[in-house]
């Protein structure tokens, strides 16, 4: 193993032209990039390159650019499955991790894989988008959606784990990073209890598939979606991880164009994964430009983005907890993390300190950051997140933990 | 920092730390979320022959929320009532200068306390935590007939 190379990130942030704007009169600190990350200049150039020199449609026609688009296209897929350890066959464009679940929840239905009083699992932690599709799927096939409590500190219950994942279940789905605890889970003590349930395993890596290293086959889950809006990538485009066997054994869920052997009037036939789930027009641009992104990403290299975001979580948490009536949510001591913090500042609403920061220039989010149920479990609707990557700079996390301090008195809390 | 204390007058501060009419409200009610960031607010009015006579209300959020809801309780407190149509005109008036970014000022002789309000429309994001009450009692008003 190589070590990491220590990334500096006053550098490359020169390399992100929108951290050289000013907001509200300061230098802007964007500390939300779990919610969508900021693009570098070479993925911004790479999705204007292929518009203005390669468009085309893809597998499709016979003219040099379809042909140029179309390998442009699948090299794409190439870069992007590597990046996460797979082939480029385990790898389905989408939208997005949203899609990539709903495609899930509908494909198992379509293959009659649920059927009443089987169960689903998910985590009391689960975003909105890893919880909802499992929540429609249980109602219209009769299977019981169940979850794996969270503790007080944010750790997984795992001894609730091991007795929620059983015979019954069919299908355990969770977030290798809370995206709003930071918490990294147990990804391996998952996996074997649903293994050895005979339960199919879904990751949602749209909070590691940025930060850490990442290799999906080794983890052992069975599928997997990211995002590649948070990963420097652009909008409307993510990836969905599927082992070969469990891809090849979900019929389609959307279909149409582009994803058809033959067709007759009557019936159609299906591709093999990944294009069995591809139909109709797909992303081309997007993918393209993702791979740019996960290029950048590569060059940099994940070891050295984890490193140098492992020295802005250490700063950002403790800076937190040292604030007098901060609240971290998911304090536990020696978990393993990602530089992603939520809290809870006493007497004084989130969106409050949100507006408080933003004048400063610091962009954090604030609201349930789609996880409404953990928020209430922490007994809060509404919490501040903060939120960092390879840009971040220290000065970035004082400063915020700065205009943090002043916030209680500014709102007459303290 | 001058558009944050333009924003956060200590009249706003103080509705939202000392709010009016809070209470267990009754029927009719309206509950009101902000979908975005959680906020609530759950909203009475005591109707009495076309005449809001008086609000009670309870609710969670952000001070700009439950403050709006506190100024509107004071201003129904303060003139002794209001009549239902001019109740419907104060909140079209109201959602008409928040909505329009700063261009309509609220006028105090209008609006009371809740006209520190003003300052919100610069803000499109916090528009809804400030009309979260308006919109609950024009919803209470909606629902009820008029008298």
């Amino acid at each position: 193993m190589t070590s990491a190379t220590a990334l500096d990130a006053a550098v490359l942030r020169r390399d992100f032209p929108i951290l050289r704007e000013q907001v509200n009169g300061a230098p802007l600190v964007y500390l939300d990039s779990a919610a969508t990350s900021q693009r570098p200049q070479a993925v911004i150039d790479a999705e204007v390159d292929f518009l203005t020199r390669a468009n085309g449609a893809v597998h499709r026609g016979a003219h040099t650019l379809g042909a140029e688009a179309t390998e442009l296209f699948e090299d794409a897929r190439v870069t992007v499955a590597s990046f996460v350890g797979a082939e480029p066959e385990q790898l389905v464009w989408t939208t997005g991790a949203t899609e990539g679940i709903n495609l899930v929840a509908h494909a198992l239905q379509n293959a009659e894989r649920l059927r009443p009083d089987d169960e689903i699992v998910v985590t009391e932690a689960e975003h909105h988008a890893n919880l909802i599709p499992w929540q429609q799927l249980a109602a219209r096939t009769g299977a019981v959606l169940r979850h794996i409590p969270v503790h007080d500190d944010g750790t997984l219950d795992l001894d609730a784990a091991a007795r929620l994942i059983g015979e019954r279940t069919r299908v355990v789905a969770f977030p290798h990073v809370s995206n709003t605890l930071g918490i990294v889970n147990p990804v391996a003590a998952l996996v074997e209890l649903a293994q050895d349930a005979g339960a199919l395993t879904l990751l949602d890596a749209c909070q590691s598939a940025p930060h850490l290293p990442l290799d999906l086959p080794a983890l052992g889950v069975d599928l997997a979606v990211f995002s590649g809006h948070k990963m420097l990538g652009p909008y409307a485009i993510g990836g969905m991880y599927g082992r070969s066997d469990v891809l090849e054994s979900l019929p389609p869920f959307l279909t149409g164009g582009s994803m058809i052997t033959e067709v007759t009037l009557d019936r159609a036939g299906f591709l093999p994964p990944p294009q069995r789930f591809e139909a109709g027009t797909q992303p081309v641009s997007q993918a393209i430009t993702l791979a740019a992104a996960v290029r950048y990403l590569e060059t940099v290299g994940m070891k050295s983005v984890h490193a140098h975001e492992l020295v802005l979580e250490k700063r950002l948490r403790e800076g937190l907890a040292s604030i007098p009536g901060v609240r971290l949510l998911g304090a536990a001591a020696g978990a393993e993390r990602v530089a992603l913090c939520a809290f809870d500042v006493a007497g004084v609403h989130a969106h409050d300190v949100g507006q408080f920061l933003d004048a400063r220039g610091i962009a954090v989010r604030v609201g349930h950051h789609c996880t409404q149920p953990l928020h209430r479990r922490f007994g809060l609707t509404a919490s501040v997140r903060a939120s960092a990557f390879l840009y971040n700079t220290e000065s970035d996390i004082d400063a915020m933990l700065d205009a943090v301090s002043g916030v209680r008195a500014f709102f007459g809390a303290a | 920092m001058d558009d944050l204390q333009a924003l956060y007058q200590d009249l706003i501060l103080d509705h939202a730390k000392h709010p009016h009419g809070r209470g267990e409200p009754g029927e009719p009610s309206s509950h009101q979320r902000n979908p975005v960031c959680g906020d609530e607010v759950i909203l009475h009015a005591d109707l009495d022959d076309g005449v809001v006579r008086a609000i009670t209300w309870t609710g969670d959020g952000c001070s700009i929320s439950q403050a709006s809801a506190s100024m509107l309780t004071s201003l129904v407190e303060e003139e002794g009532g209001m009549p239902v149509a001019d109740a419907r005109e104060r909140i079209a008036a109201f959602r008409e200068a928040l909505r329009s970014r700063g261009a309509v000022t609220l006028e105090e002789d209008v609006f009371g306390d809740a006209s520190a309000l003003s300052g919100v429309s610069k803000y499109t994001a916090r528009v809804k935590c400030a009309m979260l009450a308006w919109v609950a009692l024009e919803d209470v008003l909606a629902r009820s007939p008029d008298r």
